[in-house]
């Protein structure tokens, strides 16, 4: 669905354990929609399939894990070099 | 000729829980209200259902209280009965929690002075120690010395509650009216009111003034007083989480939907939402203290509302001599009573008077001379 304008530099990280490519300036969540995922959360209550939206920080449904921390905004997270990513499957534990 | 046999001002929790109330002793109701941009304490509460600490100084207020809290499971039934909404009550005890010995002893004090007052029907309550509460909740810090647990309290999701009661009020028939603020009622001869509002002019056998903020304005109109001022009351709310918070607490709550509530501060302020970094961080701290894990949760949104107060802290309900039909129900824990309010309140109204148990709730109690 998504083409890239320009081919920045690679960035290897994970996602679902499997070692992927993003670009230089992508945050976590265009990296993500480049790959063509869609949808990597499901919401926390109902569990429904949702991906990321507004990318700024305000819809909260690009949420995913990075590094093992739950919940965060996918669009608000510069990608890094070797960054974990996984789903974001309904409620965090704490 | 009337268009309604009751026009019920105010679209809030209180006004819609009596509006529900009417409709189902089949009155022709009419609720009027403003605006998406209103003070609207009912879209911005903390959502207890709550029972340990009402009542001091006005026992028939704990009374009240307490049969609205017992009426509640019913009346949360029928509203999922009829609109398929589930208000997610939950109620199955609370804690007031002390994070110093005198807190606790303060709160002790407080909860016999309680039950010591005259005419005041015992309900259930101790104080727990630590290590109680840690069996019923894990996620307690260190410094949590013990705390004040009622069998009796509990909460709900108040934005389903709302959206339930607007369902079920409508789908008994009544018709709501948003952006109709209401500028003045007018008694008619020969019984009766003229409800003037930006919109139209609506005339209705009973006018009930259930307008939160609004009544201290309206009531005068109607030979009745409410007076009522604005205190500002902030909330925090974290991502949703895990459940992991299996009672409420009177400041830490976590909702159905797993995100945590933080509140509520009470705030005599000037009459706006505005939230502040200041007592926002005291109620985070405090918070964290009680339960240490909430530090690794993310805050997502804080917010203020308006919580409508008399001057003693009661509710004011009351019947007009002056116009007959005339009726003012006003309070701050709205979520709480409003089984009371749909159940209990309601027929009464529709009957025409108020019963003797809420005489000691009249506004008349603010006249009483101040001794010199
Ligand atoms: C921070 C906070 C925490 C709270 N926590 C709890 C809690 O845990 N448990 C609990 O039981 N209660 C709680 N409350 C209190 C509860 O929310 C209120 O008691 C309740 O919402 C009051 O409802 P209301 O309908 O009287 O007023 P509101 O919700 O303020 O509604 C009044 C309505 O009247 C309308 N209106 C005003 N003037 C006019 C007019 N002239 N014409 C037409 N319409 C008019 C307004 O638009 C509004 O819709 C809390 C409140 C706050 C602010
Ligand atoms: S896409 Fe909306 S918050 Fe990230």
């Amino acid at each position: 669905m998504f083409r890239r304008l320009r081919d920045d530099p690679p960035i290897a990280f994970t996602f679902e354990g499997a070692v992927v490519q993003g670009r230089a300036g992508d945050s976590v969540a265009a990296a993500l929609l480049a790959l063509g995922v869609r949808a990597p959360r499901d919401t926390a209550v109902s569990g429904t399939p949702r991906g990321p939206y507004c990318m700024m920080g305000v819809c909260f449904d690009c949420l995913v894990e990075i590094d093992g921390i739950a919940n965060r905004q996918s669009c608000m997270v510069p990608l890094a070099p070797g960054m974990v990513v996984r789903r974001q499957r309904g409620k965090r534990d704490v | 000729m009337r268009d309604f046999d009751a026009a019920v001002i105010g679209g809030g929790v209180v006004g819609l829980s009596i509006a529900r109330g009417l409709a189902g002793q089949g009155l022709r109701c009419v609720i009027l209200d403003e605006g998406d941009i209103a003070a609207r304490a009912s879209r911005a509460n903390f959502a207890l259902v709550w029972v340990q600490s009402k009542g001091m100084g006005l026992a028939p207020y704990g009374h009240w209280t307490q049969r609205s809290a017992a009426a509640w499971g019913a009346f949360a039934e029928d509203l999922r009965a009829e609109t398929g909404i589930a208000t997610g009550l939950r109620q199955n005890g609370g804690y007031a929690l002390a994070l110093s010995e005198d807190e606790l002893d303060a709160r002790r004090a407080a909860m016999m002075r309680l039950h010591n007052q005259p005419g005041w029907d015992a309900i259930p309550w101790e104080v727990q120690d630590h290590a109680t509460i840690a069996r019923a909740m894990p996620a307690i810090g260190p410094r949590v010395v013990g705390g004040v647990f009622c069998p009796l309290d509990g909460d709900v999701n108040s934005l389903r509650l709302f959206r339930a009661l607007h369902a079920s009020t409508v789908s008994r028939g009544a018709t709501y009216l948003p952006d109709h603020p209401v500028q003045t009622i007018i008694p008619q001869p020969g019984g009766g009111f003229l409800i003037r509002t930006a919109a139209r002019d609506i005339a209705a056998a009973r006018v009930v003034l259930a307008a939160g903020l609004g009544n201290a304005r309206l009531a005068p109109m109607v030979g009745l007083a409410a007076p009522v001022r604005p205190q500002r009351g902030q909330i925090l709310v974290t991502e949703k989480a895990a459940p992991f918070l299996h009672h409420a607490t009177i400041t830490v709550r976590q909702t159905d939907e797993g995100g945590v509530m933080i509140g509520d501060s009470k705030e005599e302020a000037p009459p706006d939402t505005r939230t502040g970094p200041g007592i926002i961080a005291v109620m985070a701290q405090r918070a964290q203290a009680m339960f240490p894990v909430l530090g690794s949760l993310n805050v997502v949104r804080t917010w203020a509302g308006l919580r409508v107060m008399s001057p003693d802290g009661f509710p004011i309900y009351d019947q007009s001599v002056a116009t007959p039909g005339a009726f003012v129900a006003t309070c701050h824990s709205g979520v709480t009573l409003a089984a009371a309010h749909a159940e209990l309140l309601a027929p009464m109204i529709a009957a025409g008077r108020l019963d003797a148990p809420l005489a000691p709730f009249s506004a008349r109690r603010f006249d009483v001379p101040q001794a010199a």
